[in-house]
């Protein structure tokens, strides 16, 4: 909306525009439900749906549905016991959450005419700080005042220190950023690129197949890029956690 | 870029709040617990089954093993009777084949006795005849009434001489 320039027609960046369809603006807060909102909502729903429903019968034999939300229960506990171990446990209700939330916001951005929540920096940015908050706090929760220790590792030399301690701390709290930023950018690039190359395939006439063929290719690579970041986002949460809990 | 437009940042976090909320709460009350159910379920009855499985197992083996063993007595108790039934047959085989035997040395003997005696009988028959023959022979021819003691030792002489 307050995009200069190219907002009004259909421009590569036009799809991540938020628009407010209710507006709700208390105390002159601006609370408005936004197409961003509703896909939010959308995908709340679906993840839920499909969970809930899929299980419903409770079925020894699973159909298909149990099946698919069986293997993202193990697909999700697995990474936990991988790489935070038992006592993360009690962390999986947060990062499954966490999983199907970036997962279903992905996926629903690759549906036409559709808006990706996850290409906003404000929200990839808003879930890293959730997950760096957490994890600090649960570290100092567990290792007390000792989890300043994890800024100098064991082992090197003590004049290694001014050298050491601030690359540590520089390293610690690039972790949201880089954290919401390949989220960010991986879905704005991606849904940029798909749009840039759609608007040739018009443009050039017979000749237009060539961008045609690589918007779907492009496209099956989105797909594989959507359940990648969804990934990634989790298992770093799970590194970090990991990190928080045990230390080095 | 839209992305970098702030008035657009509140309700964005706003929304993101109240949806993660709804889907965390739901996700950790409903749908992990019942997933989790579920396949704690399906384990315990993979597990039951398996136990299960096993005992009726080691049931079978178990019969197995006494049917093999009343077999094996059975069988020693067929072979035994089949010895005993034997040995009586064997027994009682000798006891006859001896009981024919004396039987039969008892018949030969007494037919021997009766041979012989009507063999004497016969010989004596035939002596008496000779000597009545050659009595009525030498009357006949030499007109001579022979003394029959004389006779019969003429005959019993020729007789022992021919024999």
């Amino acid at each position: 909306m307050a995009v200069e320039g190219e907002s009004a027609g259909h421009g590569p960046l036009a799809q991540f525009e938020i628009h407010r369809w209710i507006s709700i603006e208390p105390f002159g807060v601006d609370l408005s439900f936004t197409n961003s909102a509703l896909f939010m909502t959308i995908a709340v729903v679906l993840a839920i749906g499909f969970l809930m429903l899929g299980t419903r019968r409770h079925a020894l034999v699973p159909g298909r549905w149990q099946s698919v939300a069986e293997l993202s229960y193990e697909f999700i506990a697995n990474m936990i016991r991988d790489n935070v171990g038992q006592d993360g446990r009690k962390y999986f209700p947060f990062i499954f959450t966490l999983f199907m939330f970036v997962f279903f916001g992905n996926m629903l951005g690759m549906v036409p005419y559709s808006f990706t929540y996850t290409s906003h920096i404000i929200v990839t940015f808003a879930l890293a700080a959730v997950v760096f908050v957490g994890v600090t706090t649960i570290g100092f929760m567990r290792h007390g005042i000792r989890f300043l220790g994890f800024l100098m590792p064991a082992g090197i030399p003590v004049f290694m220190a001014p050298l050491i301690i601030p690359i540590e701390i520089l390293s610690y709290f690039t972790r949201p950023v880089s954290l919401a930023l390949r989220l960010f950018a991986n879905m704005t690039a991606g849904h940029t690129m798909l749009k840039v190359f759609a608007s040739f395939v018009f443009g050039l006439g017979v000749f237009g197949i060539v961008p045609l063929a690589l918007v779907t290719a492009l496209t099956g690579l989105e797909f594989i890029i959507a359940f990648l970041q969804a990934y990634v986002f989790t298992i770093l949460t799970c590194v970090y956690l990991n990190d928080a809990l045990h230390m080095h | 870029m839209p992305q970098f437009d702030p008035t657009a940042f509140t309700p964005q976090l706003f929304w993101l709040a109240v949806t993660f909320s709804v889907l965390f709460f739901a996700m950790w009350r409903f749908a992990l617990p019942r997933l989790s159910n579920i396949m704690e379920a399906r384990q315990q009855r993979i597990d039951a089954d398996l136990d299960k499985a096993a005992s009726v197992k080691e049931e079978a083996g178990r019969v197995l093993a006494e049917y093999e063993q009343a077999q094996a007595e059975v069988r020693d108790q067929a072979a035994a009777v089949i010895k005993q039934a034997g040995d009586r047959m064997a027994a009682e085989s000798t006891a006859r084949h001896e009981a024919f035997r004396a039987e039969l040395a008892e018949r030969t003997r007494a037919a021997e006795q009766r041979i012989a005696a009507a063999k004497d009988e016969a010989l004596a028959n035939i002596k008496t005849v000779a000597v009545e023959a050659a009595r009525a022979a030498t009357a006949k021819l030499i007109g001579v009434e022979a003394p029959i003691e004389q006779v019969r030792d003429a005959v019993e002489a020729t007789a022992r001489k021919r024999s």
